[in-house]
């Protein structure tokens, strides 16, 4: 913690102005709400929280096939846990499916979801793989894994996200108050380097990768105002311990055999070119078909999250921030998770 | 998001595919079977960062 | 409160803020006016000694896990809400709702340990009940136990007895059961070779009266963790409580597996710990009589202000958490049943 406090001291005496700097991920934001960080840091630092949480991200089309398909009584669904408060187009979650008898299983690691297949041979399983890039290396090796063994009752329900095209978005938007960015540490160990270099060269902005205990965010919030204080617009490691310039390669390799890019709907920001992932040749029988899913798509018009996201709006100031929209009773998935910008904003700031 | 942690390999399968290598990592005496697919370097005794149950690197020793 | 489908989630008895407006909006309003009613055990008044009166069902899954069963639970269980009374259990209740289907070794063994815990105590079971529901209408076994104690001591132990300054301690390390049951169900894949920390309280209830030290309230932690059975005190007593983030005692597995699945180490359930809630100056009495169960006993916080606007952001959010750093955050409850999350 002293160095918390030196590091503190050397980020107040290094800033000249009040700079605006967004963390891209949630479990920074957590860690810089949990430790007070952000209070901290007030007079020097207006933190933005990024649209760092794939649940947060997971538009609500796609709650609602997860949601058709775990109603049908031979389906079992398995997910990652902080999806089941996610709201769909009418409220409803999956915790609310399960409360209704639906066979909706909570699980660890995706290489779980396997064991639930082999054994459970009566049920259809699918699993609702959500993630940024961190994750897709777990999602690959089920892919790999289902593919090898021949499995005819596990299927896909893809949801993936890829961070760099909706930051390169955000950025791009002329009314974007970002200065800075903390790049997501785990996103980095896998993919290493390369596109943050581009993302900081073309929207001339310091990138700084950054880790999630209160010394590694704070190392990456003072590498961050060094270059802004300089005029500066690199991108910077400041969790070497994790992160390697070419990230890990097995995993990248692993990600490009099983997946490719594919425009995605992120919840708040609409369509994102190449923000997402799905399954190529020869895994594409794993997904769930986009001819199998139900539901419409839903207009997310409550819920301003991509005003949010793109630090044009503080939780506060949302209209129905605290009132209609509570972490009891959400309206877009940034209240949901307990990471999302608003959600964590209520619990540290109420 | 990505909560990823670093514990102790302490036991591998040492399967010859690397898609079907696991282990247990130890979190502080908590144990959790571990894909080792992307760390084929990895060695009893290393620290590795693990997320959702796949090992993503492995982490040099504190100097 | 109206969960948005109508029904029961099982976050209504997660231990959070599902729980507790269940209880306050749904249960409490039909029952007439009762003082105390949501303390641990509830003081009957009799022209002769004062006689306390708790109930709790117990649900477990699994039946046996490392550290205990549900038998034992069951006895523990009511036992240490008549002890967070500083009352001495005079008999116990015992009603069992059996699920059709279940070994009858298994149940043999849950009575056998309801026995050992009760003679232990040296408590009996005096009266009971059985039913069977048909296979597939109870996780093999449901238990409800209700104990009755009778109170020696003058003292008014209870939420609206903290004082502002008053030393806020618990007896012990937090979450072992909470892992320990995680860890037995297995669905996480987390092995775990943690106990669950299932014990009874009475002894050193009755120590740290013996000692003379004057209990303002305790109170057992059970699902829920430390952050449910702070966050209620506070608002029976009607006064904020700091909590100091170091100071909370929690095993390094159970830091471990909190973060590896994201759970909150402060809402981990427990069977045999307790906040023990005296006045400041007592703090090292109650500690020396503490330390000697449990090692990692320790002083976690501080009783603050009593508020008097209930809307007031005191009464809103009247646990504070000083971060390593200094900073007081307020804690919120969690909704209900934490979840392992990856976000």
């Amino acid at each position: 913690m002293s160095e918390c406090v030196a590091l503190l001291e050397q980020i107040r005496g290094c800033c000249s102005q009040r700079w605006t700097v967004m963390e891209v991920c949630g479990g920074q934001t957590h860690a810089l709400l949990r430790h007070g960080l952000d209070r901290l840091l007030e007079d020097s630092i207006e933190l933005i929280h990024g649209p760092g949480c794939p649940v947060c991200v997971t538009d609500s089309e796609r709650i609602d096939q997860a949601i058709a398909l775990v109603k049908k009584p031979e389906v079992t669904l398995c997910s990652y846990g902080d999806m089941l408060r996610v709201p769909g187009s009418d409220g409803s979650n999956l915790l609310g499916c399960r409360s209704e008898g639906a066979d909706v299983r909570v699980i660890y690691s995706p290489l779980d979801v396997l064991e639930i297949a082999r054994r459970e041979t009566d049920r259809q399983v699918v699993f609702l793989a959500v993630g940024f890039e961190t994750t897709a290396p777990a999602t690959g090796l089920l892919v790999q894994q289902a593919h090898q063994q021949r499995l005819t009752n596990l299927r896909l329900l893809m949801a993936h996200v890829r961070v760099a095209p909706a930051l390169d978005q955000l950025l791009g938007d002329p009314a974007c108050t970002v200065q800075g960015l903390l790049a997501a540490g785990h996103v980095c160990a896998v993919m290493g380097e390369a596109e943050y270099v581009d993302l900081a060269a073309q929207h001339r902005r310091p990138i700084v990768m950054t880790g999630f205990s209160p010394e590694a965010l704070l190392r990456g919030i003072l590498c961050c105002i060094k270059q802004l204080e300089e005029g500066r617009h690199d991108l910077r490691n400041a969790y070497e311990a994790v992160v390697d310039q070419g990230g890990n390669r097995d995993a990248r390799r692993l990600i490009e055999t099983v997946f490719e890019p594919v425009d995605r709907v992120w919840r708040g920001l609409g369509v994102i070119g190449k923000g997402g992932y799905r399954l190529r040749d020869p895994y594409t029988a794993l997904a769930v078909e986009p001819e199998e899913l139900d539901g419409q798509p839903y207009g997310n018009g409550q819920c301003p999250s991509g005003q949010v996201l793109r630090g044009l709006m503080r939780p506060g100031e949302c209209p129905s921030f605290g009132d209609a929209c509570t972490p009891a009773h959400p309206l877009g998935a940034p209240m949901v998770s307990s990471e999302g910008a608003c959600a964590a904003y209520f619990r540290f700031h109420h | 998001m990505c909560l990823a942690v670093a514990g102790e390999l302490v036991s591998s399968n040492h399967h010859p595919d690397p898609l079907w290598r696991v282990g247990d990592v130890s979190f502080a005496g908590v144990l959790r079977q571990v894909s080792l697919a992307c760390v084929p370097t990895a060695q009893i005794g290393d620290q590795l960062l693990v997320h959702v149950g796949v090992a993503l690197k492995v982490m040099e020793p504190e100097r | 409160m109206q969960p948005p489908d109508g029904r029961i989630q099982m976050g209504h008895g997660g231990g959070g803020r599902l729980m507790r407006e269940l209880i306050t909006e749904l249960v409490v309003p039909k029952l007439g006016h009762q003082k105390n009613v949501l303390h641990d055990a509830a003081l009957v008044y009799t022209p002769g000694p004062q006689l306390a009166f708790s109930t709790d069902s117990y649900v477990v899954r699994p039946l046996f896990f490392p550290g205990g069963d549900i038998g034992r639970l069951a006895v523990y269980g009511s036992v240490n809400d008549l002890a967070m009374a500083g009352a001495r259990p005079l008999a116990l209740s015992l009603s069992l709702i059996i699920e059709e289907g279940l070994e009858i070794d298994c149940l043999a063994r849950v009575i056998d340990s309801v026995g050992e815990a009760c003679q232990g105590i040296g408590v009996g079971v005096i009266t009971g009940d059985t039913k069977v529901v048909e296979q597939g209408k109870g996780d093999g076994l449901f238990i409800n136990s209700t104990a009755i104690g009778v109170v020696e001591h003058p003292l008014n132990i209870s939420p609206s007895a903290i004082r502002p300054g008053d030393a806020v301690i618990v007896s012990g390390d937090l979450g072992r059961h909470g892992l320990a049951v995680l860890s037995a169900r297995a669905e996480l894949g987390l092995r775990s070779p943690i106990e669950s920390d299932l014990g009874c309280l009475l002894e050193p209830v009755m120590e740290l009266l013996a000692a003379g030290v004057e209990l303002h309230c305790l109170r057992d932690l059970t699902r829920g963790g430390l952050a449910s059975a702070s966050d209620e005190i506070a608002r029976s007593g009607q006064c904020t409580l700091q909590l100091e983030q170091q100071r909370i005692p929690v095993h390094p597995s159970v830091n471990a597996a909190c973060e590896v699945l994201g759970l909150d180490p402060l809402a981990m359930a427990n069977e045999g710990r307790m906040l023990v809630i005296c006045p400041a100056e007592q703090e090292d009495l109650a500690l020396t009589v503490l330390q000697r169960y449990q090692p990692e006993a320790a002083r976690v916080g501080t009783v603050g202000q009593r508020w008097a606007d209930g809307s007031s952001l005191d009464a809103r959010y009247p646990v504070s958490l000083i971060s390593e750093l200094g900073v007081n955050c307020p804690m919120v409850l969690a909704e209900g049943e934490q979840i392992p999350r990856i976000c």
